[in-house]
């Protein structure tokens, strides 16, 4: 124990020295905290995942990894990655911005990634998405799709980053039709309501039987449950996050794109290029960052007119001649 | 030993068995690591260096302790009047909420010294006040204490989330957390403490709310043995029927015990609010309510079990977290495994090994017995 102790201490100094002296190829030792959700929700945090395995998979550079289970672990787990050396580090998650900043300032030569948050350093790369934005295409989407005017939202945990999805999803739904009705619903306040597939199954059922035939869930794997029950009940859903067309073909109008798998792997492979730059990076429509997805599984239920609406409204928002509304900017959704 | 021939002595319901328990836990465990290709004793190593190894990691391993003991204490308490409170979690959290409003309303004008009592006094009321609620419920209208402190669990998170994403997030924030406390809101931190003697210790988030779960401690085993409230709530807990004949009110006797519970519980806001994040944010409460009850079923509702219980599920949090760091094979879910084996050895299955080691042990004390009694 005491060898491996020296041994990990000696390849720490190694290590933060050779991050003093620029970024050097290929000698990279990444690392990624994955938060609460776990790495394997289905939705942001398999994102990253899947990013960070898209990285191993082209380079061979394998990276170390931790899913914090509480509140002190995020601090905990960053700190311990510094410690040994690993070198860059991916913080995901606001709830994780706090601690990264605290652990940042004590590892200035070590090269950290935030999503979803801004911590202003000099050597923290933030990246930070435009959900809003992609979540109004899809309420336009939906909005075009639904016959009766009534479309749904289902949401995860009640915080703010999700209502900001649900602000933007009502304004695209608003904009194709200031009569339409946007019902929504926050499936609980705990984290157990990103895994919470029979509630997110109730809240469908429930938004179907008021009228609504277009549900979107930004609700992580409890939106499988709500995708189920939009097969069942032969209506539509509209998936997050990851490209979801393909859980329930037919029923899957389309998923609201956010790139967080491109963040995580642009992370680990700018700095194992040597172009890794601190910075705050906010993708939007623009970016590419976010956006809806388009594929065979549901290329049938989108037809030319709506998506020529679509696009066009896309093309005004990234020209600015269309704002869409962030709830962060003033947590309020009045537009 | 002085124990009469055919009877247990005490160390054997108290010492062995608990031990045997986990032992039987950690073999289990041990099964399922080498399974996966894991080897069991050096995970046995890593466990043990991580939670006790240096002193970042005693730290760490005394800070969640510190949380069991105040969950622990309170269920405690309860389960000595007969009650079995499951609300640990949402009087944990509601307690931080007290604990974080007083601060937020007063850490610019007041010093640290009068925001301390405050805020434990402020913690004990909120914790002990919504734990009154199921107490009143169940002591005058019947409604059963699991039920409803379980329900008050989901209430306290929604009543939370209200709070801090409607009303306490700072403008501009994206996580729903509040702003940090001026300095005189912070409890200090052990390494802060050591640092003004001039001793350098890693940093940790164990802060000054271990010495009052020791006073706690104290306080409990006081207030059960030696007080006339802590006779009547044993007493209730014992025979309600008896108590009633004795002239005590069972539901006076359950208000009692439920805010005392509430109260403890209510402490872990202390820790983690007023002594770790130095903010009010979500989920502080991580389930340490929950093992609360299996640290007072192992630790056999008393205040030193309860310690040592909250030792060893301190121990497994930190040194369950390191293992999962170290060996990639060992993810979050399998630590929680290892930490269900043991809650379900030492409490679901405790009286398993009653009667096999009880048998034993007259077997082996008779066997010394025997020719002592023909030599006399």
């Amino acid at each position: 124990m005491v060898r491996t102790l020296t041994a990990a201490a000696a390849a720490l100094l190694v290590s933060t020295s050779l991050a003093a002296t620029a970024a050097v190829a290929d000698d990279i030792k990444p690392a990624v905290v994955f938060d609460m959700g776990g790495k394997f929700d289905k939705s942001f945090n398999e994102g990253v995942f899947n990013g960070v395995e898209k990285f191993k998979k082209e380079t061979g550079v394998s990276y170390r990894e931790f899913e914090v289970t509480n509140e002190t672990q995020r601090e905990q787990a960053l700190r311990r990655m510094a410690q040994r050396g690993a070198d860059p580090i991916i913080g995901v998650g606001f709830a994780q911005a706090p601690a990264l900043e605290k652990v940042a300032k004590e590892f200035p030569d070590t090269r950290f990634t935030i999503i979803d948050s801004v911590v202003d350093l000099p050597n923290v790369r933030s990246v930070v998405f435009k959900e809003h934005e992609g979540s109004f295409l899809v309420g336009m989407i939906a909005a075009l799709k639904s016959e009766s005017g009534k479309v749904g939202f289902v949401g995860g945990m009640d915080i703010p980053l999700i209502r900001k999805f649900a602000c933007g999803y009502e304004q695209g739904a608003k904009h194709v039709s200031g009569n339409t009705e946007v019902l929504q619903n926050m499936t609980g306040t705990t984290p157990a309501a990103w895994n919470d597939p029979t509630r997110g199954s109730e809240l469908a059922k429930s938004q179907f039987d008021r009228g609504v035939d277009v549900i979107y869930a930004a609700a992580g794997g409890t939106g499988v449950g709500v995708y189920q029950t939009a097969k069942d009940s032969g209506k539509f859903a509209i998936g997050v996050d990851s490209n979801q067309n393909h859980l329930q073909p037919g029923t899957m109008l389309t998923s609201m794109l956010k790139r967080v798998d491109v963040a995580a792997y642009k992370a680990f492979k700018d700095a194992h290029d040597g172009s890794w730059a601190p910075g705050i990076q906010v993708l939007g429509l623009a970016e590419e960052g976010v956006g809806w997805a388009l594929d065979e599984y549901n290329k049938d239920l989108v037809s030319a007119d709506m998506m020529a609406k679509v696009e066009a409204a896309a093309a005004d928002i990234v020209s600015g001649k269309l704002s869409v509304h962030d709830y962060m900017s003033d947590n309020s959704c009045s537009y | 030993m002085s124990a009469a021939p055919g009877s247990i002595p005490r160390w054997v319901d108290i010492g062995l068995i608990p031990l045997v328990n986990i032992a039987l836990a950690f073999f289990v465990s041990g099964i399922i690591l080498w399974t996966i290709d894991v080897d069991p004793f050096a995970a046995v190593e890593i466990i043990l260096f991580g939670a006790f190894g240096y002193d970042e990691a005693i730290g760490y391993t005394l800070y969640y302790t510190t949380n069991f003991v105040f969950t622990g204490l309170a269920v405690a308490v309860a389960f000595h009047a007969g009650l079995f409170n499951i609300g640990g979690e949402g009087q944990a959290y509601i307690g931080g909420l007290g604990v974080g409003l007083g601060i937020l309303l007063v850490d610019s004008t007041l010093p640290f010294v009068l925001i301390l009592p405050l805020s434990i006094l402020l913690a004990a009321a909120f914790g002990a006040g919504w734990a009154a609620i199921p107490a009143y419920l169940q002591a005058y209208r019947g409604s059963h204490i699991v039920i409803t402190t379980i329900m008050f669990n989901f209430i306290a998170s929604a009543l939370m989330v209200y709070l801090m994403v409607n009303i306490l997030i700072q403008p501009g924030s994206m996580s729903p957390e509040s702003r940090e406390f001026a300095p005189s809101g912070h409890l200090p931190f052990i390494h802060e403490v050591f640092g003004w003697f001039g001793m350098q210790v890693t940093p940790s988030p164990l802060n000054l709310s271990v010495v009052w779960a020791a006073i706690c401690c104290v306080l409990v085993w006081a207030f059960i043995w030696r007080t006339r409230w802590g006779y009547q709530i044993r007493t209730v807990g014992a025979n309600e029927t008896a108590a009633i004949y004795a002239g005590i009110d069972p539901r006076r006797v359950i208000m009692l015990a439920m805010a005392v519970s509430g109260a403890l519980a209510g402490f872990v806001g202390i820790n983690e609010v007023m002594g770790v994040h130095h903010r009010l944010l979500l989920n502080f409460t991580a389930g340490y309510g929950f093992t609360g009850i299996a640290v007072s079923l192992m630790g056999r509702n008393h205040p030193v079990g309860i310690v040592l219980a909250s030792l060893l599920f301190g121990m497994l949090y930190q040194g369950g977290a390191e293992l999962a760091f170290e060996e990639p094979k060992v993810t979050r879910e399998l630590v929680v495994t290892i930490q269900g084996l043991v809650i379900l050895f030492s409490g679901a299955l405790a009286f398993m090994m009653k009667g096999p080691i009880e048998r034993a042990y007259l077997r082996i004390a008779g066997g010394f017995q025997r020719p002592a009694g023909q030599e006399g």
